[in-house]
């Protein structure tokens, strides 16, 4: 609105001086660690004091192996994706139905259950990844105490020491975590839409569910098509809640360790820092693909 | 539908006859909503029960009541954790942090509102772009850098990148646009005050509302982070709060009752705080989505 307003102006310049500190951290915090972990992708190094080895495209030969063979690596993609589907399918069916439930007009408490909704998601995840590390613990966490006492279970189960139950539990937590923030985005979306197509909705004697089908989804679709993007950001870098259950093993035998592990561990436990950059870079690659792909796949199919 | 009736009376009767079968499934509805939200603090509760009970307790019964040993549980837990060491780092950082941010971000998202220079254009799209780079993409050249600049267990190595939010200079700059009038700059400018006084004394407070939004935004999210911390504080002494949560099972092993009194200590500050600013962070965290 004022943008213009000094166009051409003996002021202008100072826009400069005054956007040069956010830029000089950006450059050597943000994006010099960028570039330096591609060059270092190019290298063998041990983090030491020692400086890289140039090595040309090795590590990705190396990164490419593992793929072919089925390595860690493959497994932590194949990881990180089934633990993220298996969490953002059910949360977003759970968010968006309770989105549509707290819009409505004669819906009382709306502010309670937002807030109660969102709680999970504001506690830091260190945190929760190591409470229900004690809660599901084996035999004496509270989560089998509480099977055992009203009789859901006789024995107590082992839910971190087992593949599909430990990575169940990772996706359930994931959930449970981020239903409430999606919710909430949904929400804010529904409540943009014009009160009056619902008004002559109503007024044509369509039903609830044929207003919902053919008003709030297709005109809540851009915020879908931003929610869906940023989750598959969030969750191919899904790394806190992991790390932190499962002690940083990714257990067990690897079947819940994801990628970001992967490059952490690689540098910082194996001490291969070429190596990890290679898997950074490759992580990269990989999420850069998958949101073009979101995004063209989705965008088609948009109703005018 | 009986096309005799007005739309009027279509309406009226609709609503009638809704009304009269909502009872029955509003219930319902509630309590599937309430056990829900107990679903959402139950973990939260137990946490804080099983902190106030033995190791024996915890680990054979289900407990829903408090017990009389939380000074027991806190004293054993503090002998092998300084948890208020980290509390204090956190407190650095966040707080050090979302201070130079609210500085220094609102500095370069006033340059980029109100100065018409060259290239204003293309630079807002490069802080735009690196808003969809995931953070954890540059970790290795992040700790190159560190080790580079010695900021290795420096709290520093984790305060100053947090200028480098575009997220906050992408949603300041964006009230600027609004609300910031030109007339106010220039009248300044007229009783010649220099760039800088008015920036201090004029855009600052007048931009405060975004700032804050922003600010609590950037400092939830840096109080939460594990990963970046993780790789630049290897010495016990400048651990955050998350760190030493993270590492609670390996210095506890099965000894339960002190674990939970320091999980909860960890949480309880954040529960707190959020009873008192639950609004303006859901209202925060719709600003950025909606427009995004």
């Amino acid at each position: 609105m004022f943008k213009s307003v000094f166009k051409n102006d003996k002021y202008a310049h100072y826009g400069y001086i005054f956007i040069l500190p956010f830029f000089i951290v950006m450059a050597v915090f943000m994006v010099y660690p960028i570039l330096n972990t591609f060059y270092l992708s190019l290298t063998s190094w041990d983090g030491g004091v020692s400086s890289p080895d140039f090595i040309g495209f090795k590590n990705y030969g190396r990164v490419l192996e593992d793929i072919r063979t089925g390595g860690i690596f493959l497994k932590s993609i194949g990881n990180t994706w089934i633990m993220w589907i298996l969490n953002v399918i059910p949360q977003f069916f759970l968010a968006l139905a309770l989105a549509v439930l707290l819009t409505s007009k004669s819906f009382k408490g709306k502010e309670f259950f937002r807030a109660v909704f969102y709680l999970p998601n504001l506690i830091t995840m260190a945190s929760v990844g190591a409470l229900f590390l004690f809660l599901l613990d084996y035999p004496g966490g509270s989560i089998n105490n509480l099977l055992i006492r009203y009789n859901f279970r006789d024995e107590p189960f082992n839910f971190l020491q087992s593949v599909w139950a430990s990575r169940l539990s990772i996706s359930t937590l994931l959930t449970w975590m981020w239903f409430g923030y999606t919710m909430i985005i949904f929400m804010a979306g529904i409540k943009s839409i014009p009160e009056e197509y619902f008004e002559a909705a109503t007024v044509d004697g369509a039903s609830k569910w044929k207003a919902f089908m053919n008003i709030t989804l297709p005109l809540l679709r851009p915020i879908m098509i931003y929610q869906v993007v940023t989750s598959v950001i969030g969750g191919l870098s899904m790394y806190d809640l992991v790390q932190v259950l499962t002690q940083g093993r990714g257990g067990p035998m690897n079947s819940t360790t994801t990628m970001v592990m992967q490059v952490y561990r690689q540098a910082f436990t194996n001490n291969n820092f070429g190596y990890s950059s290679a898997l950074a870079i490759a992580l990269f690659i990989h999420i850069f693909i998958v949101v073009f792909i979101a995004i063209k796949v989705i965008k088609p199919h948009q109703v005018d | 539908m009986n096309t005799n009736l007005s739309t009027d009376k279509k309406v009226k009767i609709k609503v009638i006859r809704e009304k009269q079968k909502m009872d029955f499934t509003t219930i319902l509805i509630y309590i599937g909503l309430f056990l829900l939200a107990l679903l959402c603090f139950l973990p939260f509760y137990i946490m804080m029960i099983n902190a106030t009970h033995n190791n024996a307790s915890i680990a054979q019964n289900f407990n829903l009541l408090p017990g009389g040993r939380a000074i027991a549980n806190y004293t054993t837990m503090s002998a092998r954790v300084n948890i208020w060491t980290g509390f204090r780092n956190s407190l650095i950082v966040s707080g050090g942090g979302t201070a130079l941010l609210a500085y220094f971000g609102t500095m370069a998202s006033y340059g980029f509102s109100k100065f018409k220079f060259p290239g204003n254009k293309a630079l807002f799209w490069v802080v735009l772009c690196t808003m969809m780079v995931p953070p954890q993409l540059g970790i290795i050249g992040f700790y190159n850098v560190i080790v580079k600049l010695n900021l290795m267990n420096n709290l520093l190595a984790l305060i100053i990148p947090m200028i480098a939010s575009a997220q906050f200079v992408f949603f300041v700059r964006q009230y600027m646009d609004g609300t910031l009038h030109k007339s106010i700059l220039e009248s300044a400018r007229i009783d010649g005050a220099s760039e800088l006084r008015i920036f201090n004394k004029i855009v600052l407070p007048l931009s405060l509302p975004a700032i804050a939004t922003m600010g609590m935004f950037n400092f939830i999210f840096s109080w939460n982070q594990l990963l970046i911390p993780q790789i630049v504080l290897r010495r016990t002494n400048v651990r955050t709060v998350p760190i030493i949560v993270a590492n609670a099972r390996g210095i506890y092993q099965t000894d339960y009752a002190p674990a939970y009194m320091a999980i909860s200590l960890s949480v309880i500050p954040v529960m707190i705080a959020f009873v008192f600013f639950s609004k303006h962070i859901i209202g925060g965290i719709t600003a950025g989505a909606v427009k995004g």
